[in-house]
């Protein structure tokens, strides 16, 4: 308990000393961007890892949260109403997205809200009048909370650390919680539950709701970012993005998606430096890992190394491991 | 009034009738036995009055009170509960925890994202009794997928215990346990109150017998035979069901 | 109102498109329960290899329009023994890995392609059109229909009337029975799902002359793919068919009359069928 807390805080205290030993405000900015996705991975995780429902549509509500705040600010909003607007807007298209997908499970949610999302990706491409279509919409200013300048890089990340941490606290009372526990329920014996007394349907329908919380809390502070939003943020891509993030750091944890989003941001940002081709590659992790970690980067690089360990002569053949290939849950 | 009363009840999967026009009347606190060889319907019966399934025809009443239309999750809160044949409990969590699950199920704090389950005293202390109950008490924090066969089934009726029912469905509650075993789960069966009506679905006809009062022998979906043990095990069709079948 | 002719007769052609496009991805649906999301690169595939064929290796239209449904039947083959094979059972693995394939062979595409778009003309003998009923119809889009009612006869032959049909439709009635009974299903999920690469293939050469061949392509039929078998029903021929002309329809008089939003009019019918009757128009099970 106490190493674990130990390890918190000294995890903390890296997180607060970023702008110290980060060189630059270019990496500064770095280190930004994987809090925000990783409180988008976490969005997309509550699903995955606890409802055992995958998204590939939480793009969409990303960037209707984005866009929500950007075309409110262009409209003469204040900031303050801009982000109470987006994170509305977000949680009604979220309903709406989690009572359609929720006609099924399994297959079928994945199929319905791939759909859903190329919705919101199509309506953010041709609807020009509203969204300007291919241009974006730009945002001309981040907010001052409190007279605090957040065009400096450091501020900024200040306060994307601030809303990550809470973020990250409310991901863990939800997972503790009775609720989450019923949710997991729901993911492992959804008929059993039903026999039990739980609402399946309704639970599920609420984790969405958290998740889509998430996810646009992830939006607004994505928007403030770049201070640009385009249809591309919503493109398949950008949700399959989510769902590697969970899946490469482990899903059912809250650590996996950070360390995941940690990952395909640095990726991608290394990446971009010195090959143009970031979708290749991105296929090419989401083959890999299948086929060789389908449990997740974490826990399968432990299991690896583990089991090199165990090959050599006169140790016990690992059991209870799920052999390679075959797939996760 | 009668705790537990079906009538007509009908299901068809395809064109296979696998339950034609099932009466049943069970009485407050009765131990009622189902007997029947496989295929019989035994286990759609149970999905039926639970509401895994929905009957093509016919009702389902609780103390009275009609359950036909209403889903799995209010029949529970109505004090229906049961057991399954397979097994379906949460393999990663601890014996514990499943039974915790159970409470929650019928508890309104199922519905709380700010508090923290471990520590909520009175569901836990409750469910620890519920596995004390089934003798599983010192094995609380072990993961279910590291417990025996028999110990799961076991999980599984202190899980519908601890729900506090009032009518107990199991289904097959001695499939598949050593002998010790059988003799363990039917001590607990025999310590149950009488406020608990209890249902019981069994293949084997000799292994539940002394635990019930009255016996409906199933046959191709149907309620062939019912009556106190001597008059069911005296009866011809009992006979040729078990022997000529 | 000639417009609303050719209209109707654009739609008709865009659905014998979406047909050939959705007929391969339902029946991998409904058979193997495998959310095929390399459909869309399959079609983008098909257009592009066969557009080589044609424009820059000057082989007629049709054997070339062969030659991409074959080429991309056998990428799909591969796939689909050397991945998705080790893979059965696992949904979410088998979505991200058609997922990243369809991202590496969307970025293949653009390395051998480049991003511009590719215009293929009309094949000769089908250009111009016909005059009837006052109406202007283009001739290509006439021979798009006919070809997707004769793909549409020989499936429903192939499914109806032969052995392997029937061994097809026991698998999508009943996977676990179809293995129990001892049909093959290892080599029957190959052939279904080269038959469903290989019909987007073709479908992709068949519409490159109406849609051209741009990068993207995979982007904006794959999610024409899911909503026509969501309305259709999985695993449904008819419910393909009809799903197909359907999404036709809206998707050609949405654009004409509501182009901003006409994205969203396209996802209205799977709205109302999800609301209403979530298996899906001819479907029996719930995806």
């Amino acid at each position: 308990m106490t190493a674990t807390r130990a390890s918190l805080l000294a995890a903390l205290a890296v997180l607060v000393a970023v702008p110290w030993w980060v060189p630059g405000d270019y990496y500064i900015s770095v280190c930004s961007q994987i809090l925000i996705y990783a409180v988008f991975a976490l969005g997309v995780d509550v699903l995955i890892g606890y409802a055992g429902l995958v998204s590939l549509g939480h793009a969409g509500l990303f960037g209707l949260a984005s866009y929500a705040v950007a075309i409110a600010l262009a409209s003469g909003s204040g900031q303050l109403g801009a982000v109470a607007l987006a994170l509305a807007v977000a949680l009604l298209g979220t309903a709406a997205f989690a009572a359609l997908s929720l006609r099924a499970t399994g297959i079928g949610f994945i199929m319905i809200t791939l759909a859903l999302g190329q919705i919101l990706w199509g309506l953010a491409y041709r609807w020009v009048s509203m969204t300007d279509g291919d241009n974006g919409v730009g945002v001309a200013a981040r907010p001052m909370p409190f007279g605090f300048n957040l065009e400096v890089a450091s501020h900024f990340y200040y306060a994307t650390l601030v809303v990550f941490l809470l973020a990250l606290l409310a991901a863990w009372v939800f997972v503790h919680s009775p609720f989450g526990a019923s949710l997991a329920g729901t993911r492992d014996q959804p008929r059993r539950m039903n026999a039990l007394g739980y609402h399946v349907w309704l639970i599920r329908f609420y984790a969405c709701l958290f998740s889509g919380l998430l996810t646009a809390v992830a939006g607004i502070l994505f928007v403030y970012y770049t201070k640009f939003i385009s249809p591309q943020t919503l493109a398949l891509t950008a949700s399959a993005e989510g769902v590697l993030m969970v899946i490469s750091g482990g899903s059912g944890t809250l650590l996996g998606p950070i360390v995941g989003a940690a990952l395909v941001v640095i990726v991608k940002n290394v990446a971009s430096a010195y090959i143009e081709r970031w979708n290749m590659l991105l296929g090419a992790i989401f083959v890999a890992i299948v086929v060789f970690m389908p449990e997740g980067l974490v826990p399968g690089t432990t299991r690896l190394v583990r089991r090199a360990f165990k090959l050599r002569p006169n140790a016990p053949a690992p059991t209870g491991e799920p052999a390679p290939g075959e797939p996760a849950p | 009034m009668t705790a537990l009363s079906i009538r007509k009840l009908e299901k068809s999967f395809g064109g296979l009738r696998v339950t034609r026009g099932v009466d049943l009347e069970v009485a407050p606190g009765e131990r009622r036995l189902i007997i029947g060889p496989n295929g019989a319907g035994k286990t759609t019966l149970f999905n039926l009055v639970t509401g895994e399934l929905k009957p093509d025809i016919g009702s389902v009443a609780l103390f009275g009170q009609e359950l036909t239309r209403l889903p799995s999750r209010r029949r529970a809160h109505l004090g229906l509960s049961r057991t399954y044949q397979i097994i379906t409990l949460f393999p990663k969590d601890t014996l514990l925890r499943n039974v915790t699950l159970s409470l929650l199920g019928l508890s309104p704090l199922r519905w709380s994202p700010l508090l923290r389950l471990d520590r909520q005293r009175r569901l836990i202390e409750q469910a620890e009794r519920a596995l004390a109950r089934v003798g599983l008490a010192q094995m609380a924090h072990r993961p279910l997928a590291e417990t025996s066969y028999g110990e799961r089934r076991r999980v599984e009726i202190a899980m519908a215990l601890a729900q506090n029912p009032r009518v107990l469905l199991l289904d097959e509650p001695f499939a598949g346990l050593s002998v010790d075993e059988r003799r363990d789960v039917k001590t607990l069966l025999f310590a149950i109150p009488r406020d608990v009506t209890i249902v019981m679905i069994e293949h084997d006809m000799d292994v539940a017998l002394d635990l019930a009062e009255r016996i409906s022998v199933m046959h191709f979906g149907e309620v062939v035979v019912e009556g106190t043990r001597t008059e069911v095990v005296a009866d011809p069709r009992t006979k040729e069901i078990y022997l000529g079948g | 109102m000639s417009l609303w002719g050719i209209l109707a007769i654009n739609s008709v052609a865009f659905g014998g498109l979406l047909f050939l496009l959705s007929a391969g991805f339902s029946l991998i649906f409904g058979l193997m329960r495998v959310p095929n999301l390399t459909h869309g690169s399959m079609f983008m595939l098909g257009g592009y290899v066969g557009s080589t064929l044609y424009l820059t290796w000057h082989l007629p239209f049709w054997l070339a329009a062969l030659g991409a449904a074959a080429t991309v039947a056998v990428f799909g083959g591969v796939i689909e023994r050397l991945l998705l094979r080790r893979l059965s059972g696992s949904i979410l693995a088998q979505v991200l890995v058609t997922l990243g394939i369809s991202f590496i062979v969307a970025d293949f595409c653009l390395l051998t392609w480049t991003g511009d778009p590719i215009s293929v003309a009309t094949p000769p003998g089908l250009t111009g059109g016909v005059r009837a009923f006052g109406l202007f119809f283009t001739t290509y889009r006439i021979a798009i229909i006919l070809v997707a009612c004769v793909v549409a006869a020989l499936l429903w032959a192939l499914l109806d009337k032969t052995r392997l049909g029937a061994m097809i439709r026991a698998g999508v009635d009943d996977p676990e029975m179809a293995r129990v009974v001892g049909i093959r299903v290892s080599r029957l999920f190959t052939i279904v799902f080269c038959l469903g690469a290989g019909l987007a293939g073709f479908g992709g050469i068949m519409g490159a002359p109406i849609l051209t061949v741009y990068p993207g392509l995979d982007g904006d039929m794959l999610p024409l793919a899911l909503v026509v078998v969501i309305l259709g029903g999985a695993g449904s021929l008819l419910g393909s068919l009809v799903g197909s002309f359907l999404i036709g329809f809206v998707y050609n008089f949405g654009q004409a009359m509501l182009p901003e939003l006409a994205y969203f009019v396209l996802f209205l019918p799977m709205v109302l069928v999800l609301v209403l009757r979530p298996q899906g128009l001819f479907g029996r099970h719930a995806p």
